[in-house]
């Protein structure tokens, strides 16, 4: 059944390499060596985390939720560290990014129920979930320390060469999900993001699309971090969307910008990184903060140019 | 119109034979669009409203008034299902408030400060939200646009369509949040203090809409704390504070010192009143308070 699943998505991976090998024989560049298809499987993962992470930090930054792919990504490294606590002490074979996804929804729901009881979303209760999260996954790997300290640091900080075909596909799949569910719930994600109390009264479940949202982005988190790693992986879901809100004047644009700023920040930090000898997800998000600042400079400048020219309001017609 | 019924309570002595006016024709009416009846809420255990009974029937123009704290805006959560009461019942079109789903059948105007205006969002995408109910998870279609296009243009806001909502004037934000209602082609447009904010011709201009859409059949309900702007427009005032205080034609209300004693002491001269009656009659039941009020209004007309 799965394999049925991921089959055509291992055609995706094959069609990938295929067009990084041309483009090699095009451009000759060393990064794109044939011999290194870790790196274009690291490549192309990227470039997903650069489509799903901002389309669903947008929603997120302007609910005013920047923080909760932070305390969701710390609950996540929880989740790591129970599978690979699980896998050396009762010798099973699980995979630490399944148990992450697990307990980073669980956390997820946990948020959005505590503030739906509530009635505001409160950063006291996330910072409680974030500490609690790393506190716990360093606890458990601290009880395993002889086995388990030596692989921590690819979580907490990401690796671009662990990337295994199967992690490749499977990011390839979230992505297809987070972003078709996104398609299908737009309407009401947007009107949920700008007006809750509106939306309630046009009769959409706002707090089913809360929940919705906040699972969204477990799932996006788990999947950035093999990449990214914990601590850095919320901010693909917030700093391209905060240079996007300097720059968009429509809300349709700064979904558009803002991912087109991730996949800038992603494919030149990858490539600084590999130029430079240095760790992939620090210097992408790296680059995505120097993106941010530019951004910031032109919207200010588009601004000063732009607010002479106001349009006048015509009367009411009663 | 309905009022509560009247239970004549033992110290209510100024109550006059103008009680029997407090329960109308209301049965004449089947199907009211809003129906509160006994409502009691508390966000603790003290009660914001207590014992509030309204009807809205369809076509009607109402007008919510209140000092700040009256449980105006609780009102209108209950009115709209957002908040379910502690005791009593809402329904509209017939059916439990918190449980109605058609969106497509209110159109709602929020306090302006509600919305997330820092988002990058443009005065055409807002008012495209109106459509929503109607498209579902569907695009919009033409004949949506032109919907939203001609609400728009209603409000004057043409000139703004591709304008950021951040970037606007107070009063043009709550135009542009109108149109969002008009978009939804309602049939109830509920809007909680609409015109906080916006400049003087905006607003008579605003009301004059208003009245054009509710000759066009449209149900309204609207908060406002602009006196003179309801007086000259609603055809109804409901005076709020905690309990209904006065609920009558708006003639009947510009008599009265119904809104004195509800505001409290803030209006030159009737501090008596207000300190007096106003306070004994909160402990009294929100009805005989009705009624009370409706034989102030009825002296203040001989006056």
């Amino acid at each position: 059944m799965i394999d049925l699943v991921f089959a055509p998505l291992y055609r995706v991976l094959e069609l990938w390499y295929w067009l990084m090998i041309q483009l090699h024989g095009l451009t000759g560049m060393e990064i794109l060596d044939p011999s290194f298809t870790f790196l274009y499987r690291a490549i192309l993962m990227g470039l997903c985390i650069g489509v799903m992470a901002p389309l669903i930090g947008t929603y997120l930054v302007h609910r005013r939720l920047a923080l909760i792919g932070d305390a969701l990504a710390h609950t996540a490294f929880a989740g790591v560290a129970v599978g690979l606590f699980v896998n050396a002490v009762l010798d099973f074979g699980i995979s630490p990014y399944l148990t992450a996804v697990v307990v980073a929804m669980i956390a997820a729901l946990a948020i959005e129920l505590i503030s739906e009881a509530t009635d505001v979303y409160n950063d006291v209760s996330m910072a409680i979930v974030l500490s609690t999260g790393f506190a716990l996954g360093s606890t458990l790997i601290s009880l395993n320390a002889g086995g388990l300290s030596v692989g921590i640091d690819q979580y907490l900080f990401g690796n671009l060469s662990t990337v295994a075909p199967f992690d490749a596909v499977v990011l390839l799949a979230l992505c297809l999900v987070v972003v078709a569910t996104v398609v299908v719930a737009r309407n009401q994600l947007l009107y949920v993001t700008f007006d809750e109390t509106a939306a309630a009264v046009s009769g959409i479940p706002v707090n089913w699309y809360n929940r919705l949202l906040v699972v969204l982005t477990a799932l996006v988190v788990v999947g950035a971090m093999q990449i990214l790693g914990v601590i850095l992986v919320a901010a693909m879901l917030v700093v391209p969307v905060a240079g996007a809100t300097q720059l968009a004047r429509s809300f349709t644009e700064s979904i558009l910008i803002a991912v087109v700023l991730a996949e800038l920040a992603v494919v030149l930090g990858i490539a600084v990184a590999y130029y430079g000898g240095a760790t992939g997800g620090p210097v992408i998000v790296l680059v995505a903060v120097g993106l941010y600042v530019v951004a910031a400079v032109l919207g200010k400048l588009g601004d000063e140019l732009t607010d002479s020219s106001a349009p006048e309001t015509d009367a009411i017609e009663g | 119109m309905t009022m509560p019924h009247t239970t004549a309570a033992p110290d209510a002595t100024d109550v006059t034979p103008d009680a029997t006016d407090a329960t109308p024709d209301a049965t004449t009416h089947p199907d009211p669009v809003i129906d509160l009846s006994t409502v009691t809420f508390g966000y603790t255990a003290t009660p914001v409203l207590e014992d509030v009974s309204l009807a809205v029937d369809p076509g009607e123009y109402a007008a919510v008034v209140g000092p700040n704290g009256s449980g105006k805006s609780t009102l209108l959560k209950i009115v709209l299902g957002l908040v379910t009461p502690d005791a009593g019942s809402a329904r509209l079109f017939g059916e439990p408030s918190r449980s109605f789903d058609n969106g497509a059948r209110i159109g709602y105007v929020p306090q302006h400060a509600d919305a997330a205006v820092g988002m990058p969002i443009t005065v055409r995408e807002v008012v495209k939200m109106g459509r929503f109910p109607h498209v579902g998870v569907r695009g919009l279609s033409d004949a949506d646009w032109d919907v939203v296009d001609a609400a728009i243009e209603t409000v004057g806001m043409a000139g703004f369509a591709t304008r950021r909502i951040g970037e606007l004037s107070g009063g043009q934000r709550q135009r542009a949040f109108i149109a969002r209602a008009l978009a939804g082609e309602a049939d109830l447009l509920v809007l909680d203090e609409p015109t906080v904010g916006v400049d003087v011709e905006s607003v008579e201009a605003f009301y004059d809409l208003l009245d054009a859409l509710n000759e066009d059949g449209m149900t309204i309900v609207l908060i406002e704390h602009d006196l003179g702007a309801v007086t000259d427009h609603a055809e109804r005032v409901v005076c709020l504070n905690r309990t209904v205080r006065f609920d009558g034609p708006t003639e009947a209300f510009l008599g009265s010192d119904a809104f004195a004693r509800a505001f409290g002491a803030t209006v030159g001269g009737i501090e008596r009143a207000a300190s007096g009656d106003a306070s004994g009659g909160g402990d009294a039941s929100g009805d005989d308070d009705a009624s009370f009020e409706r034989t102030a209004a009825s002296g203040g007309d001989r006056e």
